[in-house]
């Protein structure tokens, strides 16, 4: 498909500005069906992905075996760089990961962590056991979530910790008007 | 009712979690993509985006070497080795007003937050190859028009040279924290 030959462009000039046109290049991969036509990609993916769930535990485990091994080296090292960009990038990841991995609240909880590390002034100065608070209940969720009523629990537990950072990130950041309105919007991301 | 003939589409996947480039693969496989090509980290990225030419870009923010929104900026580059107009879909945690903007500024085509579900990605692949936005370029920008539609009828402030600017007043967000801290 990548391989024929480019359309011809149009453009448009304008003040400040161009505007180019150019025949739609992906439009012979569309085709129409019928109504009744009854392939349905979605749910054959869902139905692939859902076949992905017997390794989703393993996988989460080894995220949050990173997210431990990130924490280890800033309670060895203190807060660097590196250090800083590891227990991110290890919290990131399981906040973009475990909801589909079926760990939502280990999700939420790795995004009041990351939030956190991106907007806390100074992280040395963050009370000294929120970390390591966001850190315990992400493992404890994805430890004990194949026990009863550990649902409603760790949704709580997330709700609780986010409330505690928010609240912490709030006073910290009243002088810092850019970092003030990143912990108070509302995200606009697009969803489904 | 319109279909995709994933068959016939070339996709490039960066992610530098093997996890979620898993998935991915999975998801694209299902949707019936034959030709799927992944990277771990920007550069990686960019090499085999000039390689093998691909039809939609998947792409994660967060990577080595250089991140999903350094890739979209190199792509976009109008003198580029490769094709500066192929539809990028940045797939990110990232969730932030400030972040989906910078993202759209640096010409990523679509954006889709995690977690990934089917059919979000479906969504936006579908969005990309039925409904292609023209492109822009200005002095500091070459990428998809950043208004999703134009119509004669929008009433509202002109950001182009030459619009009318309407201002709004209202308390900032650091004077709302004042007064409730």
């Amino acid at each position: 498909m990548a391989k024929e030959k480019p359309a011809t462009l149009q453009i448009e000039t304008f003040a400040d500005h161009h505007v180019i046109t150019q025949p739609n290049p992906l439009r012979k991969v569309l085709r129409r069906v019928g109504e009744k036509d009854l392939d349905d990609p979605i749910a054959r993916a869902e139905k692939a992905l859902a076949g992905l769930a017997g390794e989703f535990k393993n996988w989460m485990g080894i995220e949050t075996d990173r997210l431990s091994a990130a924490h280890a080296a800033i309670l060895r090292d203190g807060f660097t760089n590196s250090t800083r960009e590891e227990l991110f990038r290890a919290a990131h990841d399981i906040k973009g990961d475990a909801a589909t991995f079926g760990y939502p609240s280990a999700g939420a909880a790795a995004k009041s962590l990351c939030r956190i590390i991106e907007h806390a002034p100074d992280l040395d100065e963050v009370p000294s056991n929120l970390i390591a608070h966001h850190i315990n209940a992400i493992q404890a969720i994805v430890r004990e979530r194949t026990k009863l009523d550990t649902v409603s629990m760790a949704n709580e537990l997330s709700r609780q910790l986010r409330g505690v950072a928010d609240e912490y990130l709030t006073r910290a950041n009243r002088d810092r008007p850019e970092h003030l309105e990143a912990i108070l919007a509302p995200s606009i991301a697009p969803r489904d | 009712m319109f279909r995709i003939d994933f068959n016939k589409l070339r996709f490039l996947v960066c992610d530098d979690n093997p996890h979620m480039r898993r998935i991915l693969r999975t998801l694209l496989h299902s949707f019936g993509a034959r030709e799927v090509y992944e990277s771990e980290d920007g550069a990686t990225a960019l090499e085999m985006y000039t390689h093998y030419v691909p039809d939609i870009v998947i792409t994660d923010w967060s990577m080595p070497i250089f991140d999903g929104l350094e890739l979209a900026q190199m792509i976009r580059q109008p003198d580029s080795k490769g094709n500066p107009f192929a539809p990028i879909i940045m797939l990110t945690g990232h969730s932030e007003k400030r972040r989906v903007t910078v993202a759209r500024d640096a010409g990523v085509t679509e954006f889709l937050a995690k977690p990934i579900s089917a059919k979000g990605l479906y969504q936006r692949i579908l969005n990309v190859v039925a409904n292609p936005r023209p492109f822009i370029r200005t002095k500091t920008y070459f990428g998809p028009d950043r208004r999703r539609n134009t119509s004669n009828a929008y009433i509202g402030p002109e950001r182009r040279i030459g619009g009318e600017v309407e201002v709004l007043q209202q308390p900032s967000l650091l004077d709302k924290a004042r007064t409730t801290v």
